[in-house]
Protein backbone atom coordinates (compact mmCIF):
# COMPACT_ATOMS: atom_id res chain seq x y z
CA UNK A 1 0.00 0.00 0.00
CA UNK A 2 0.95 3.48 -0.91
CA UNK A 3 1.28 5.75 1.48
CA UNK A 4 1.36 9.83 1.32
CA UNK A 5 3.31 11.52 4.47
CA UNK A 6 1.02 9.97 7.61
CA UNK A 7 -2.12 9.67 5.83
CA UNK A 8 -3.21 6.46 3.93
CA UNK A 9 -4.89 6.74 0.94
CA UNK A 10 -7.00 3.60 1.55
CA UNK A 11 -8.38 5.64 4.40
CA UNK A 12 -9.30 8.72 1.69
CA UNK A 13 -10.73 6.39 -0.73
CA UNK A 14 -13.90 5.49 0.21
CA UNK A 15 -15.73 4.93 -2.30
CA UNK A 16 -13.48 5.54 -5.67
CA UNK A 17 -11.04 3.56 -6.77
CA UNK A 18 -7.71 5.02 -7.56
CA UNK A 19 -4.99 4.28 -9.88
CA UNK A 20 -1.94 2.57 -9.01
CA UNK A 21 1.98 3.84 -8.44
CA UNK A 22 4.60 2.51 -11.19
CA UNK A 23 7.14 0.47 -9.35
CA UNK A 24 9.91 2.51 -8.19
CA UNK A 25 12.38 3.29 -10.63
CA UNK A 26 10.51 2.51 -13.77
CA UNK A 27 9.84 6.83 -13.92
CA UNK A 28 11.73 9.18 -14.70
CA UNK A 29 12.76 11.75 -11.21
CA UNK A 30 12.14 15.56 -12.35
CA UNK A 31 15.77 16.50 -11.44
CA UNK A 32 18.26 14.92 -14.04
CA UNK A 33 21.80 16.61 -14.19
CA UNK A 34 22.84 15.17 -17.52
CA UNK A 35 19.72 16.77 -19.07
CA UNK A 36 20.88 20.24 -18.66
CA UNK A 37 16.93 21.84 -19.43
CA UNK A 38 16.26 20.45 -16.03
CA UNK A 39 18.71 21.92 -13.71
CA UNK A 40 16.73 25.32 -13.49
CA UNK A 41 12.89 23.91 -14.18
CA UNK A 42 12.52 20.75 -12.32
CA UNK A 43 11.05 21.51 -8.40
CA UNK A 44 13.32 21.79 -5.49
CA UNK A 45 10.54 21.25 -2.98
CA UNK A 46 9.25 17.53 -2.70
CA UNK A 47 6.22 16.78 -4.85
CA UNK A 48 3.18 17.53 -1.94
CA UNK A 49 1.34 13.85 -1.73
CA UNK A 50 -2.33 13.85 -2.18
CA UNK A 51 -5.83 11.52 -2.20
CA UNK A 52 -7.04 10.44 -5.15
CA UNK A 53 -10.26 12.72 -5.37
CA UNK A 54 -13.53 13.08 -7.68
CA UNK A 55 -11.04 15.56 -9.56
CA UNK A 56 -7.79 13.61 -10.48
CA UNK A 57 -10.32 9.73 -11.25
CA UNK A 58 -12.22 12.27 -14.13
CA UNK A 59 -10.66 13.66 -17.21
CA UNK A 60 -10.93 14.80 -20.79
CA UNK A 61 -12.72 12.67 -23.38
CA UNK A 62 -12.93 13.60 -26.86
CA UNK A 63 -15.13 12.69 -29.39
CA UNK A 64 -14.51 9.96 -32.28
CA UNK A 65 -15.11 12.45 -34.79
CA UNK A 66 -12.74 15.24 -33.56
CA UNK A 67 -9.99 13.14 -35.51
CA UNK A 68 -10.45 12.61 -39.19
CA UNK A 69 -9.29 9.22 -40.50
CA UNK A 70 -6.66 10.79 -42.62
CA UNK A 71 -5.02 12.61 -40.15
CA UNK A 72 -2.96 9.55 -39.15
CA UNK A 73 -1.46 8.84 -42.48
CA UNK A 74 1.76 11.72 -42.08
CA UNK A 75 2.80 10.88 -45.56
CA UNK A 76 -0.64 11.92 -47.35
CA UNK A 77 -0.91 15.61 -46.12
CA UNK A 78 0.32 17.43 -48.56
CA UNK A 79 -0.11 17.16 -52.64
CA UNK A 80 3.26 15.34 -52.74
CA UNK A 81 5.21 12.35 -50.81
CA UNK A 82 7.30 13.34 -48.09
CA UNK A 83 11.10 11.86 -48.72
CA UNK A 84 12.63 9.70 -46.63
CA UNK A 85 11.90 5.95 -45.37
CA UNK A 86 7.96 5.01 -45.38
CA UNK A 87 7.17 3.27 -41.92
CA UNK A 88 3.79 2.01 -40.40
CA UNK A 89 4.06 2.80 -36.20
CA UNK A 90 0.76 0.69 -34.85
CA UNK A 91 0.30 -0.77 -31.49
CA UNK A 92 -2.06 -0.64 -28.83
CA UNK A 93 -2.70 1.69 -25.79
CA UNK A 94 -3.90 -0.67 -22.23
CA UNK A 95 -3.50 -0.41 -18.85
CA UNK A 96 -1.23 -2.42 -16.61
CA UNK A 97 -4.50 -4.93 -16.07
CA UNK A 98 -3.63 -6.11 -20.31
CA UNK A 99 -7.08 -3.77 -20.53
CA UNK A 100 -7.22 -1.71 -23.92
CA UNK A 101 -8.25 1.49 -24.02
CA UNK A 102 -10.66 2.41 -26.86
CA UNK A 103 -11.69 5.84 -28.10
CA UNK A 104 -8.50 7.22 -26.05
CA UNK A 105 -6.62 10.32 -28.28
CA UNK A 106 -3.15 9.45 -29.29
CA UNK A 107 -1.29 12.46 -30.49
CA UNK A 108 2.17 12.34 -32.11
CA UNK A 109 5.10 14.72 -33.57
CA UNK A 110 8.77 14.07 -34.95
CA UNK A 111 11.04 15.40 -37.12
CA UNK A 112 11.25 14.67 -40.66
CA UNK A 113 13.68 12.29 -42.15
CA UNK A 114 16.72 14.83 -42.47
CA UNK A 115 16.82 15.37 -38.89
CA UNK A 116 14.70 18.70 -38.99
CA UNK A 117 11.86 19.76 -37.35
CA UNK A 118 8.60 22.59 -38.79
CA UNK A 119 8.82 24.65 -35.83
CA UNK A 120 10.18 28.19 -36.14
CA UNK A 121 13.05 27.57 -33.26
CA UNK A 122 14.47 24.35 -34.95
CA UNK A 123 18.21 26.40 -36.27
CA UNK A 124 19.13 22.81 -37.41
CA UNK A 125 21.46 22.98 -40.63
CA UNK A 126 18.86 20.57 -42.37
CA UNK A 127 16.17 20.68 -45.21
CA UNK A 128 12.71 21.39 -44.54
CA UNK A 129 10.32 18.90 -46.63
CA UNK A 130 7.66 20.81 -47.98
CA UNK A 131 5.33 17.65 -48.12
CA UNK A 132 6.34 16.95 -44.34
CA UNK A 133 4.46 18.43 -41.21
CA UNK A 134 5.57 15.42 -38.77
CA UNK A 135 1.79 15.88 -36.62
CA UNK A 136 -0.62 13.22 -36.42
CA UNK A 137 -3.32 12.22 -34.43
CA UNK A 138 -6.00 9.02 -33.95
CA UNK A 139 -8.54 7.41 -31.84
CA UNK A 140 -7.61 4.30 -30.73
CA UNK A 141 -10.60 1.34 -31.74
CA UNK A 142 -12.38 -0.62 -29.32
CA UNK A 143 -9.21 -2.89 -29.03
CA UNK A 144 -6.92 0.36 -28.02
CA UNK A 145 -5.09 -0.28 -31.18
CA UNK A 146 -3.74 3.23 -33.53
CA UNK A 147 -1.73 3.14 -36.51
CA UNK A 148 0.04 5.21 -38.20
CA UNK A 149 1.91 5.87 -41.42
CA UNK A 150 4.96 7.83 -41.57
CA UNK A 151 8.16 8.80 -42.51
CA UNK A 152 11.17 7.75 -40.08
CA UNK A 153 12.54 10.49 -38.43
CA UNK A 154 16.11 11.70 -38.77
CA UNK A 155 18.95 11.64 -35.83
CA UNK A 156 19.83 15.15 -34.96
CA UNK A 157 21.79 17.52 -32.72
CA UNK A 158 21.19 19.60 -29.73
CA UNK A 159 22.86 21.51 -27.36
CA UNK A 160 23.18 20.14 -24.00
CA UNK A 161 26.57 18.60 -24.32
CA UNK A 162 29.81 18.84 -26.89
CA UNK A 163 28.78 16.52 -29.82
CA UNK A 164 25.34 15.80 -28.35
CA UNK A 165 22.32 14.05 -31.20
CA UNK A 166 19.06 12.81 -30.49
CA UNK A 167 18.98 9.07 -31.09
CA UNK A 168 15.71 9.33 -33.76
CA UNK A 169 11.98 9.43 -31.81
CA UNK A 170 8.34 9.75 -32.80
CA UNK A 171 6.47 12.03 -29.44
CA UNK A 172 3.57 10.59 -28.36
CA UNK A 173 0.69 11.89 -26.09
CA UNK A 174 -1.30 9.68 -24.92
CA UNK A 175 -4.76 11.06 -22.25
CA UNK A 176 -6.01 7.75 -20.74
CA UNK A 177 -9.70 7.15 -18.63
CA UNK A 178 -8.28 10.12 -16.25
CA UNK A 179 -6.30 13.22 -15.51
CA UNK A 180 -3.68 10.92 -13.30
CA UNK A 181 -3.29 8.96 -16.46
CA UNK A 182 -1.83 11.28 -18.64
CA UNK A 183 1.40 10.66 -20.50
CA UNK A 184 3.44 11.94 -22.93
CA UNK A 185 6.36 9.83 -24.34
CA UNK A 186 8.57 9.11 -26.81
CA UNK A 187 8.97 6.27 -29.22
CA UNK A 188 12.80 5.07 -30.30
CA UNK A 189 14.10 2.57 -32.90
CA UNK A 190 15.63 -1.04 -32.11
CA UNK A 191 19.60 -0.81 -32.90
CA UNK A 192 19.52 2.64 -32.91
CA UNK A 193 23.80 3.69 -31.90
CA UNK A 194 22.68 6.79 -30.24
CA UNK A 195 21.03 5.52 -27.32
CA UNK A 196 23.29 4.25 -25.11
CA UNK A 197 24.81 8.53 -24.73
CA UNK A 198 20.91 9.83 -25.04
CA UNK A 199 20.35 11.56 -21.85
CA UNK A 200 16.49 11.77 -22.31
CA UNK A 201 16.20 7.98 -22.95
CA UNK A 202 18.51 7.47 -20.37
CA UNK A 203 16.73 9.37 -17.41
CA UNK A 204 15.33 6.24 -16.07
CA UNK A 205 16.92 4.14 -13.48
CA UNK A 206 15.31 0.75 -14.32
CA UNK A 207 16.30 -0.50 -17.82
CA UNK A 208 13.77 -2.80 -18.39
CA UNK A 209 11.44 0.07 -18.20
CA UNK A 210 13.80 2.25 -20.64
CA UNK A 211 14.03 -0.12 -23.12
CA UNK A 212 10.14 -0.78 -23.42
CA UNK A 213 10.47 2.93 -25.18
CA UNK A 214 12.27 1.20 -28.12
CA UNK A 215 9.54 0.00 -30.52
CA UNK A 216 10.36 -3.35 -32.38
CA UNK A 217 10.44 -4.16 -35.32
CA UNK A 218 6.99 -6.26 -36.57
CA UNK A 219 6.58 -8.49 -39.90
CA UNK A 220 2.97 -8.66 -39.15
CA UNK A 221 2.47 -5.08 -39.67
CA UNK A 222 5.17 -4.87 -42.04
CA UNK A 223 3.27 -3.96 -45.63
CA UNK A 224 4.65 -5.67 -48.50
CA UNK A 225 6.20 -3.41 -50.88
CA UNK A 226 5.33 -0.04 -49.11
CA UNK A 227 6.47 0.53 -45.70
CA UNK A 228 8.17 -1.64 -42.69
CA UNK A 229 6.11 -1.95 -39.68
CA UNK A 230 6.94 -1.10 -36.12
CA UNK A 231 5.07 -1.70 -33.11
CA UNK A 232 4.50 0.46 -29.78
CA UNK A 233 2.27 -0.59 -27.35
CA UNK A 234 1.73 2.21 -24.49
CA UNK A 235 0.71 1.07 -20.92
CA UNK A 236 -1.34 3.75 -18.57
CA UNK A 237 -1.46 2.94 -15.06
CA UNK A 238 -3.78 0.39 -13.54
CA UNK A 239 -6.44 0.46 -11.73
CA UNK A 240 -6.42 -0.28 -8.19
CA UNK A 241 -8.62 -2.51 -6.61
CA UNK A 242 -11.42 -0.84 -4.96
CA UNK A 243 -12.23 -0.36 -1.38
CA UNK A 244 -14.87 -2.59 -1.29
CA UNK A 245 -12.54 -5.19 -2.98
CA UNK A 246 -9.84 -4.17 -1.03
CA UNK A 247 -11.58 -4.57 2.75
CA UNK B 1 3.75 -10.64 -16.21
CA UNK B 2 1.42 -8.39 -16.43
CA UNK B 3 2.38 -5.08 -18.48
CA UNK B 4 3.77 -1.71 -16.85
CA UNK B 5 3.16 1.78 -17.12
CA UNK B 6 5.19 3.05 -19.78
CA UNK B 7 7.62 5.65 -18.73
CA UNK B 8 7.08 9.73 -19.37
CA UNK B 9 9.70 11.62 -21.76
CA UNK B 10 9.82 15.31 -22.02
CA UNK B 11 7.42 17.10 -24.65
CA UNK B 12 10.69 18.69 -25.76
CA UNK B 13 11.08 22.03 -27.02
CA UNK B 14 9.31 21.07 -30.29
CA UNK B 15 5.77 20.25 -29.09
CA UNK B 16 3.62 22.91 -30.83
CA UNK B 17 3.87 20.72 -34.00
CA UNK B 18 1.91 18.05 -32.43
CA UNK B 19 0.03 19.64 -29.85
CA UNK B 20 -1.50 23.06 -30.85
CA UNK B 21 -4.10 21.92 -33.15
CA UNK B 22 -6.07 20.84 -29.89
CA UNK B 23 -4.92 24.47 -27.94
CA UNK B 24 -8.07 25.85 -26.56
CA UNK B 25 -8.23 28.93 -23.74
CA UNK B 26 -11.40 29.67 -23.81
CA UNK B 27 -14.02 27.01 -21.81
CA UNK B 28 -16.69 29.29 -21.48
CA UNK B 29 -18.48 28.83 -24.51
CA UNK B 30 -21.77 29.62 -25.64
CA UNK B 31 -24.51 27.44 -23.76
CA UNK B 32 -22.27 26.62 -20.17
CA UNK B 33 -23.36 28.30 -17.13
CA UNK B 34 -21.32 30.11 -14.49
CA UNK B 35 -19.80 33.04 -14.09
CA UNK B 36 -16.77 34.19 -16.97
CA UNK B 37 -13.52 34.05 -15.23
CA UNK B 38 -9.94 35.27 -17.18
CA UNK B 39 -6.73 34.07 -15.67
CA UNK B 40 -3.52 35.65 -16.73
CA UNK B 41 -0.22 34.39 -15.18
CA UNK B 42 3.37 33.78 -16.48
CA UNK B 43 5.61 30.58 -15.93
CA UNK B 44 9.30 31.38 -14.39
CA UNK B 45 12.22 29.17 -14.55
CA UNK B 46 14.46 28.84 -11.67
CA UNK B 47 16.76 31.98 -12.73
CA UNK B 48 13.31 34.29 -12.62
CA UNK B 49 12.99 34.05 -16.19
CA UNK B 50 9.85 33.28 -18.24
CA UNK B 51 9.44 29.88 -19.98
CA UNK B 52 8.43 30.59 -23.71
CA UNK B 53 8.16 27.06 -24.47
CA UNK B 54 5.36 25.88 -21.71
CA UNK B 55 2.56 23.99 -22.15
CA UNK B 56 -0.41 24.13 -19.28
CA UNK B 57 -3.48 21.80 -19.61
CA UNK B 58 -6.48 22.38 -17.71
CA UNK B 59 -9.43 19.96 -16.19
CA UNK B 60 -12.21 21.65 -14.79
CA UNK B 61 -15.80 21.36 -13.59
CA UNK B 62 -18.51 23.06 -14.45
CA UNK B 63 -20.05 25.59 -12.58
CA UNK B 64 -22.45 23.55 -10.83
CA UNK B 65 -19.36 21.05 -9.86
CA UNK B 66 -19.90 18.22 -12.47
CA UNK B 67 -16.88 16.98 -14.04
CA UNK B 68 -18.05 15.87 -17.68
CA UNK B 69 -16.72 12.39 -17.43
CA UNK B 70 -18.83 9.45 -17.12
CA UNK B 71 -17.48 8.47 -13.41
CA UNK B 72 -18.88 11.32 -12.02
CA UNK B 73 -21.77 10.21 -10.97
CA UNK B 74 -23.34 12.98 -9.24
CA UNK B 75 -26.80 14.48 -10.15
CA UNK B 76 -25.65 17.52 -11.62
CA UNK B 77 -26.80 19.52 -14.59
CA UNK B 78 -24.36 19.19 -17.15
CA UNK B 79 -24.40 21.56 -20.36
CA UNK B 80 -23.46 19.94 -23.51
CA UNK B 81 -20.90 22.58 -24.69
CA UNK B 82 -19.17 21.73 -21.35
CA UNK B 83 -16.20 19.40 -21.78
CA UNK B 84 -13.53 21.17 -19.11
CA UNK B 85 -10.21 20.68 -20.79
CA UNK B 86 -8.09 23.32 -22.18
CA UNK B 87 -4.94 23.99 -23.45
CA UNK B 88 -3.09 26.68 -23.53
CA UNK B 89 1.12 27.70 -24.42
CA UNK B 90 2.86 30.20 -23.01
CA UNK B 91 4.09 32.90 -25.53
CA UNK B 92 7.16 34.48 -26.04
CA UNK B 93 7.34 36.27 -22.37
CA UNK B 94 5.96 32.86 -20.52
CA UNK B 95 2.39 34.36 -19.86
CA UNK B 96 -0.67 32.41 -20.48
CA UNK B 97 -4.13 33.47 -20.67
CA UNK B 98 -7.32 31.48 -19.97
CA UNK B 99 -11.40 31.82 -20.00
CA UNK B 100 -13.42 29.80 -18.28
CA UNK B 101 -16.18 29.67 -16.02
CA UNK B 102 -15.34 29.18 -11.68
CA UNK B 103 -16.15 25.62 -11.16
CA UNK B 104 -18.21 24.54 -8.57
CA UNK B 105 -17.18 22.72 -5.41
CA UNK B 106 -17.18 18.73 -6.09
CA UNK B 107 -16.64 15.97 -3.60
CA UNK B 108 -13.67 15.48 -1.64
CA UNK B 109 -12.22 12.59 0.62
CA UNK B 110 -14.62 10.79 2.90
CA UNK B 111 -17.72 12.84 2.10
CA UNK B 112 -16.07 16.22 2.63
CA UNK B 113 -16.72 19.14 -0.41
CA UNK B 114 -13.82 20.70 -2.00
CA UNK B 115 -13.33 24.49 -2.71
CA UNK B 116 -13.60 25.40 -6.37
CA UNK B 117 -10.15 24.76 -8.06
CA UNK B 118 -8.63 23.76 -11.79
CA UNK B 119 -6.40 21.12 -12.19
CA UNK B 120 -3.59 22.01 -13.94
CA UNK B 121 -1.05 19.72 -15.91
CA UNK B 122 2.38 21.60 -16.72
CA UNK B 123 5.14 20.65 -19.60
CA UNK B 124 7.82 21.66 -21.21
CA UNK B 125 11.40 21.04 -22.19
CA UNK B 126 13.44 19.91 -19.30
CA UNK B 127 10.79 18.39 -17.18
CA UNK B 128 10.96 14.55 -17.75
CA UNK B 129 7.77 14.27 -16.28
CA UNK B 130 4.54 16.93 -16.33
CA UNK B 131 4.17 18.80 -13.26
CA UNK B 132 0.15 18.94 -11.41
CA UNK B 133 -0.71 21.66 -9.47
CA UNK B 134 -4.24 23.21 -9.06
CA UNK B 135 -4.91 26.91 -9.14
CA UNK B 136 -8.04 27.97 -6.13
CA UNK B 137 -10.29 30.69 -6.32
CA UNK B 138 -9.02 34.32 -3.88
CA UNK B 139 -11.20 34.56 -1.25
CA UNK B 140 -13.72 31.81 -1.29
CA UNK B 141 -14.87 30.85 2.03
CA UNK B 142 -14.25 26.79 1.00
CA UNK B 143 -10.52 27.09 0.80
CA UNK B 144 -9.97 27.12 4.51
CA UNK B 145 -11.82 23.81 4.60
CA UNK B 146 -10.20 22.41 2.13
CA UNK B 147 -9.07 18.62 2.09
CA UNK B 148 -6.55 18.95 -0.44
CA UNK B 149 -5.28 22.56 0.62
CA UNK B 150 -4.97 20.92 4.04
CA UNK B 151 -2.60 18.08 2.66
CA UNK B 152 0.23 21.59 2.20
CA UNK B 153 2.19 23.61 4.08
CA UNK B 154 0.31 26.48 5.36
CA UNK B 155 3.18 28.88 4.21
CA UNK B 156 3.24 27.17 0.62
CA UNK B 157 -0.60 27.51 0.61
CA UNK B 158 -0.35 31.28 -1.09
CA UNK B 159 1.20 29.41 -4.74
CA UNK B 160 -2.08 27.17 -5.34
CA UNK B 161 -4.37 30.56 -4.68
CA UNK B 162 -4.70 32.99 -7.46
CA UNK B 163 -5.04 36.89 -6.92
CA UNK B 164 -7.07 39.17 -8.25
CA UNK B 165 -5.29 41.50 -11.01
CA UNK B 166 -3.99 44.46 -9.76
CA UNK B 167 -5.89 46.65 -12.36
CA UNK B 168 -9.51 45.85 -11.18
CA UNK B 169 -10.81 44.10 -14.62
CA UNK B 170 -11.91 41.31 -12.53
CA UNK B 171 -9.50 39.14 -13.85
CA UNK B 172 -7.03 37.11 -11.78
CA UNK B 173 -3.58 36.25 -11.86
CA UNK B 174 -1.61 32.98 -11.04
CA UNK B 175 2.25 32.72 -11.56
CA UNK B 176 3.79 29.06 -11.93
CA UNK B 177 7.33 29.78 -10.19
CA UNK B 178 9.35 26.37 -11.27
CA UNK B 179 11.69 27.17 -8.36
CA UNK B 180 13.04 29.65 -5.44
CA UNK B 181 11.39 30.70 -2.34
CA UNK B 182 8.02 30.86 -3.62
CA UNK B 183 8.16 28.05 -5.63
CA UNK B 184 4.66 26.29 -6.74
CA UNK B 185 3.71 23.67 -4.82
CA UNK B 186 3.52 20.48 -6.84
CA UNK B 187 1.65 17.33 -6.47
CA UNK B 188 2.69 14.03 -5.84
CA UNK B 189 -0.06 11.81 -8.12
CA UNK B 190 2.11 8.93 -7.51
CA UNK B 191 3.41 9.33 -11.77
Amino acid sequence: MHTFGEVSRDRFMKTLAGYRVPDPGTQPNLLHPPYASSLKRAPTQPLVPIPYTLSEITGPSFAPDLVSPSASDLTRQSKGEPLGERIVVSGRVLDEDDRPLSNTLVEIWQANAAGRYLHEIDQHDAPLDPNFTGAGQAITDAEGRYRFVTIRPGEYPWLNHHNAWRPAHIHFSVFGPAFCTRLVTQMFFPGDPLLPFDPIFNCTLDEKARNRLISLFDWETTVPLQALGYRFDIVLRGREATPMENK
Amino acid sequence: MSPQTTTSQTVGPFFKLGLEWLNCDNLAGAGVSGDRITIHGRVLDGDGAPVPDAVLEIWQANAHGKYAHSEDTQDKPLEAGFHGHGRIATNATGEFFLTTIKPGPVPGPRGQEQAPHLLISIFMRGLLKRLVTRMYFPNDPQNASDPILHCVDPARCATLIASSAADESGALEWNVILQGPDETVFFDLGL
